[in-house]
């Protein structure tokens, strides 16, 4: 029996066809101008994060008693705080903190809730079943207290605020991302992978995540605003970032407690920030959304 | 006769139906009951039967992808039912499937090249990165694809391109056996003789063994040397394609055979077909006796009260029929 060596159908599509990236970020921007705003925002505060040495008139530490409690003016943009110092310098570097919590609390949570929800998926039966159940113990907690609780084990600081608030993630995650693993998990491309003898970690990391990716993707940037609304919250009530690190929450700490009339400016301006802040990155989640799940996919 | 490869005796697989942490157990479906037959090395063994007789379960049974619940498989004469996971690991390789499915059997985040080269890294078949492409480019000539594919996804290919990496990748490993699951019926008519024709071609240049698990009676015909007719989760008929397709013994092969439409519109007109009664029993909950006898046109009182065996009627054609 003659075998066709190159068919027809062998030889089609011999040109290589090209990812246009540039195009998809186009009709992004045209048909989701809000998500657009959303990510003009987040590139913002990216940019001033980035560039607070350069940016920021003043040294966010640098108290200045000769100017304390003064107005917005020529001097201070944004005026000054009870200690003197920058208004405006302290939101321009407190962006780093929002930024650094906010994406390394969502990557940690993306990461591990992203691995327990395939290993959930892939190994089923009774690892599924007590892996949920420790998810759902989880879940009965509102975010807040978990994160309290965790702050309250773990002591405070950058470091474990980020560990607080990737902690209420990481079911939500591994929730999200179970749902879509258990689809994956029956596909005929990992039977293959199962029948070629590949071992659990390959399986579960080469074949079963990067088709999860998309759902993990909109997650993390879904909860990155509610990360940095989180940190301002613990930081507000006193258990996250410390001072005199420039923070958005300890700003409004400081300033809504004695002086919310004598120096409205205190408490007004990283308030603005931290909405616009969760503002951008809710507005940009939800497009990338959209613009990922084909259901939801307009035309 | 040569060597056996594969030997499945009694095989056995019911899925619990219901049976979740609180609720009881409410049925048991019988997908596969019971079933036995050889596989020689360098033969191709024809799998028939119509939708959910359990022939897929069978195969993905041997491939131990589904634990069996009873029964055994004896592979190049090791008992894979009891094997640990690390050896049955490395058993794998030399075992291989091809999926019907060619749209969701190649991973869509892995490029074709890499899809081949996988196996051929976790098993340390080319331990050398530019060997193993090397290889894969060698491996997709073989399945007359051309070697820069190896750059693409899978959804860049068409679904004969696709069945043909498919093919690729199991053929990495150099398996004794290839489980083909229906390898050719979500293909085009025209793909279907081409991947056919590469199969046939393929197992004569390495030597392959196939267990061709079909419902396409006349490619079951074209490529298999001996065939098996499941009907409800159990074998009813095995022979080879000659004296199957030519002196058909159970009653349901003969009926399938003659469900197969002649190319000749008067040879068509005038032949009598058997046209079956009725639908196809749930697994759930199987007929009495013989599983056929509730369709069966030739069923006497017997047939309802007592299992027919699988007897050899005539040398090597074997049938489980009373009046066989």
């Amino acid at each position: 029996m003659a075998v066709i060596p190159q068919t027809v159908d062998a030889l089609t599509s011999a040109t290589e066809p090209r990812e246009g990236w540039r195009a998809a970020v186009g009709d992004f921007i045209l048909q989701r101008p809000l998500g657009a705003a959303g990510a003009a925002i987040i590139l913002l505060m990216v940019a001033l994060a980035a560039s607070a040495d350069v940016l920021a008139p003043f040294d966010p530490l640098t108290t200045d008693y000769g100017a304390m409690l003064s107005a917005p003016g020529p001097g201070h943009w944004l005026g000054t705080d009870a200690f003197g110092r920058d208004v405006l310098s302290r939101i321009v570097y407190g962006s780093r903190t929002a930024l650094m919590v906010g994406l390394g609390a969502s990557l940690i949570g993306a990461v591990f809730g992203a691995l327990i929800g395939v290993g959930s998926a892939y190994f089923g039966g009774r690892v599924d079943l007590v892996v949920q159940r420790v998810m759902d113990v989880f879940f009965a907690f509102p975010v807040i207290i978990l994160a309290l609780a965790v702050v309250a084990i773990l002591g405070t600081g950058v470091g474990n605020v980020i560990l607080a608030i990737a902690t209420p993630m990481v079911p939500r995650c591994a929730r999200v991302v179970r749902a879509s693993a258990l689809a994956v998990r029956e596909t005929p491309y990992v039977d293959a992978a199962r029948a070629a003898g590949f071992g659990h970690g390959r399986i579960i990391l080469r074949h079963m995540l990067p088709n999860v990716m998309a759902p993990l993707l909109i997650m993390a940037t879904a909860f990155l605003g509610e990360a940095i609304l989180l940190e301002s919250s613990l930081s507000f009530l006193g258990l996250g970032v410390q001072e005199p690190t420039a923070a958005w929450g300890l700003m409004l700490r400081g300033a809504a407690v004695e002086f919310a009339e004598s120096a409205p400016w205190m408490a007004f301006f990283p308030g603005l920030a931290i909405s616009l802040a969760v503002f951008g990155f809710n507005l940009f989640g939800d497009s990338l959304r959209d613009a990922l799940d084909p259901r939801l996919r307009t035309q | 006769m040569s060597e056996t490869l594969l030997e499945v005796r009694d095989l056995v697989k019911h899925f619990p139906v219901g049976g979740g942490v609180l609720s009881k157990k409410t049925g048991i479906v019988r997908a596969v009951d019971g079933v036995s037959f050889d596989l020689h090395r360098g033969e191709t063994l024809g799998l028939v039967g119509e939708s959910g007789c359990g022939k897929t379960t069978t195969g993905r049974c041997i491939l131990q992808l589904e634990r069996p619940t009873s029964g055994t498989i004896r592979f190049q004469g090791e008992e894979l039912t009891t094997l640990p996971p690390t050896a049955m690991r490395k058993l794998r390789r030399h075992m291989q499937v091809i999926f019907q499915d060619p749209y969701s059997s190649l991973n869509p985040r892995m490029t074709i090249g890499q899809i081949i080269e996988e196996p051929l890294k976790v098993h340390a078949i080319v331990t050398e990165a530019p060997a193993r492409a090397e290889r894969a480019r060698d491996l997709l000539t073989q399945v007359g694809l051309l070697p820069q594919h190896a750059k693409r996804y899978p959804h860049q290919l068409s679904g004969g391109q696709r069945q043909r990496v498919g093919i690729a990748r199991a053929l990495a490993m150099e398996p004794a056996l290839i489980v083909c699951d229906e390898p050719v019926s979500a293909l085009d008519v025209s793909i279907q003789a081409q991947i056919v024709n590469l199969l046939e071609d393929l197992q004569g240049r390495f030597g392959l063994t196939y267990l061709f698990i079909a419902h396409d009676l006349s490619v079951v015909r074209h490529i298999s040397d001996r065939v098996v007719v499941m009907y409800l989760g159990k074998v009813v008929e095995i022979a080879d394609r000659t004296s199957l397709y030519e002196a058909p013994l159970h009653p349901y092969t003969r009926a399938l055979l003659s469900a197969v439409p002649i190319p000749d519109p008067k040879l068509e007109a005038r032949r009598e077909h058997i046209v079956l009664r009725g639908e196809v029993p749930s697994p759930l909950n199987p007929p009495s006796g013989c599983v056929f006898h509730p369709r069966c046109p030739v069923a006497i009182a017997r047939c309802a009260a007592e299992v027919p065996a699988l007897r050899e009627i005539t040398p090597g054609h074997c049938a489980a029929c009373h009046l066989a």
